[in-house]
């Protein structure tokens, strides 16, 4: 029994070496296509490589915000734990992938536009973006008790999520009645740059499912633990580890 | 359960514990306690400070929504046990009384305010007239029009019971229900249980064994650490219980 | 059950003990005008500016006091657990909820009313030929006020640093509807006054969804 589920852990071990190995080798080959194979855009110049991983994060982000939604209102028509760690962890995981959205938003812009920060829409819509799920993490440190942090948490998560729309286009509508800083229109993109684009979506899309299954299994574990040291508690003063072999039926 | 014809005729509501659990944090307040009081049951809940006293009455109230397991209801009158899905919820709640550890009453509302507000709340007829009513057995009718701050602690706990005896309960719930009272106070409240339990209604109390609201007790249930140590209707004499817990409070 | 008719008990209730103490209502009122007087102080407001920066002022003022007036309305029901005695009422949970938002929504009201003779004579600007337009946009940004306001106390009512917590949460979600009403607000005081429809209708869709989100969700809030 017990070399069975050592071997299960081994296998899951191995499994997440590989999962690992793979997402690593894909963000090499995105980050090396976005250096060396995108061809250089005409006006911006090399800085515009830049654009390879702006873009991808954000919309992986959006991915993960997205996800945390969804399980938020999993948790509450449930309760069951686990919805409530994907949503903790794929918030989790988000506010990193925006931080580099607005930290690599700058750097592309102050040598194209001039200035490192503009309040064009964008810009502060995602900030504003930032700063919610940021507060949905903050919030969750300030409550103790599981199940209320849980219930407390989803109910924001679920109206941050709701707020985001908006915010986006309030601001997108406040700021084109505004003067502002002309940012390169459209067009099309170059066939080649959509490829390296869609590769380099695709490794942080990896990149956010592997961070996503570190940090649910993370958050499992702990509360393993707690049930583990509940169920001793119950036991009252035994033998040390006895506990954690007979007990097949842990009750969540 | 019916919105029933007989919401008005006499008889208790019973209830039943199945393996109800509830964990706050890393702590369990209830570990799967099975239990059934039956209508016109006069139960003392006896036990330790932390023994799990207070989250019974709660969850008899339907305050607490269960790490695991259920709690029933079932009427002497009409044979009716249902799922606790909203709408029942609503009928049940109805008729239950419950005196809690706070005082559960508006300080920035005078008495006869509170006792009008919670008679609306739970659509009596002639609100006005029932508050006054319930204002005169518990010695408050010269006070009726003083704000609840004012009182003294004897008088609210006498205010709060007569807020739980309201409605007229089918089922009363009372944490340590004697806290604060005066030696009359006492003797109001060993009345109104009487008559209640006259009338077939089912009582549910934590209590430390003293005073005369522990005379028509015929069930006592000892607590330790969440589970039932000890229940009379298995084996024991209620009133030894009680004096021995009488003995055990005194001790600490 | 009916929610009207619980609603309308606990809103009756919520008024009364409100007009008893004027706790909220008072500091609201005081609170406002000294930011907008400390305001004045920053530039100079009897210059054609007063015009372009008054809505937004006078609409930070109130998102301001509404993140600290608004988080007595759950902290107060917990002094003697009297949040307890209203989940035993048999009442459809929500109605606690939405009896809260309710009351806030006319306290913030009344304060705004009281508020906006002052607001004119201060920044010079007409009210008279714009009053029923103001009025209705003022009420719409006053309902996305308390209604996230409400919810979001009944959230940090149950988190630590709670006083801190709500105006934390609170102000990045009220983002659109501060845009939009200060924007519906500016429209009404340009030389030739309009209201802006698109602004209206931010506001009008905040208030939806948001309403709709808390009678979806607002009763987890309350369990324990």
């Amino acid at each position: 029994m017990a070399s069975a589920a050592h071997a299960m852990e081994t296998k899951k071990t191995g499994t997440q070496g590989l999962a690992t190995l793979g997402v690593a080798l894909l963000l090499a080959v995105a980050g090396y296509s976005a250096l060396f194979v995108a061809p250089t855009e005409a006006t911006m110049g090399l800085i515009q490589r830049i654009f390879y991983f702006h873009v991808p994060f954000g919309w992986s982000a959006f991915v993960a915000f997205f996800i945390s939604f969804l399980c938020s209102i999993g948790y509450l028509r449930s309760r069951a734990p686990k919805w409530d760690w994907l949503a903790v962890s794929s918030a989790e995981v988000g506010v990193p992938f925006v931080t580099v959205l607005l930290i690599t938003g700058p750097i592309w812009a102050h040598p194209v536009w001039g200035i490192w920060w503009t309040w064009d829409a964008r810009l502060t819509s995602t900030f504003v973006l930032w700063v919610l799920y940021v507060c949905y993490l903050l919030l969750r440190t300030l409550i103790d008790e599981p199940e209320r942090r849980a219930v407390v948490s989803a109910v924001f998560g679920i109206f941050a999520a709701f707020d985001v729309p908006l915010v986006y286009f309030s601001i997108w509508f406040f700021r084109t009645q505004h003067p502002q800083p002309v940012i390169g229109a459209g067009g099309s993109l170059d066939p080649r740059m959509r490829d390296v684009l869609l590769l380099c979506w695709a490794a942080t899309l990896g990149l956010l499912a592997l961070l996503l299954r570190q940090r649910y299994r993370l958050e499992a574990l702990r509360y393993e633990v707690e049930c583990l040291r509940l169920e001793s508690d119950r036991r009252g003063p035994g033998p040390q580890g006895f506990a954690t072999v007979s007990n097949p039926g842990r009750s969540g | 359960m019916q919105a029933d014809s007989a919401s008005h005729a006499r008889g208790g509501l019973g209830l039943q514990f199945i393996e109800f659990a509830k964990r706050y944090g890393a702590r369990f307040a209830l570990r799967g306690v099975s239990l059934a009081i039956a209508p016109g049951e006069c139960v003392a809940l006896v036990g330790p400070n932390g023994s799990g006293k207070t989250t019974l009455l709660k969850a008899a109230a339907l305050l607490i929504r269960p790490t695991a397991g259920r709690v029933q209801f079932c009427s002497a009158s009409a044979k009716g046990t249902g799922p606790n899905t909203n709408d029942d919820s609503c009928v049940i709640k109805r008729y239950i009384g419950f005196v809690s550890h706070s005082t559960l009453l508006y300080d920035d509302l005078t008495a006869e305010e509170n006792l009008v507000l919670f008679a609306r709340l739970y659509g009596l007829d002639a609100p006005d007239d029932r508050a006054r009513a319930a204002l005169d057995p518990a010695g408050l009718a010269a006070r009726h029009k003083d704000l609840v701050r004012n009182f003294s602690r004897g008088m609210r706990q006498r205010l709060a019971i007569a807020r739980a005896l309201l409605a007229g309960p089918k089922l009363l719930l009372l944490d340590e229900p004697s806290t604060g009272l005066d030696r009359s106070g006492h003797q109001w409240l060993g009345a109104a249980l009487a008559n209640l339990a006259a009338a077939g209604s089912t009582v549910l109390m934590s209590t430390h064994g003293a005073g005369q609201a522990s005379a028509c007790v015929t069930r006592a249930i000892r607590l330790l650490g969440g589970s039932i140590a000890e229940d009379s209707a298995v084996c024991g004499d209620p009133r030894a219980m009680l004096a021995a817990a009488l003995a055990a409070h005194q001790e600490a | 059950m009916a929610l009207g008719r619980p609603i309308g008990i606990l809103l009756a209730k919520e008024l009364r003990t409100e007009f008893r103490t004027r706790e909220l209502l008072v500091s609201t009122l005081v609170f406002v005008l000294i930011v907008l007087v400390l305001f004045s102080f920053t530039f100079d407001p009897t210059t054609a500016e007063s015009r372009r920066f008054g809505p937004g002022l006078l609409w930070l003022a109130l998102l301001f006091a509404g993140s600290l007036m608004l988080h007595p309305s759950f902290t107060r029901e917990q002094s003697n657990d009297t949040l307890v005695a209203l989940r035993l009422a048999p009442i459809e949970p929500v109605s606690i909820v939405a009896a809260k938002i309710l009351a806030n929504f006319c306290f913030l009201l009344v304060a705004e009313l009281v508020l906006l003779p002052v607001f004119a004579a201060l920044y010079n600007l007409r009210l008279l030929p714009v009053l029923g337009r103001l009025v209705a946009v003022l009420v719409l940004g006053t309902l996305a006020l308390s209604i996230v306001g409400t919810v979001f106390a009944a959230i940090s009512s149950q988190a630590r640093m709670r006083e801190l917590l709500l105006p934390l949460l609170l102000l990045p979600l009220l983002t659109p509807a501060l845009v939009a009403s200060v924007e519906a607000t500016a429209g009404l005081f340009e030389d030739r006054p309009a209201l802006p429809a698109v602004w209206v209708g931010v506001l009008a869709a905040f208030d939806t969804i948001f309403l709709t989100v808390t009678w979806l969700f607002g009763e987890y809030l309350l369990e324990e």
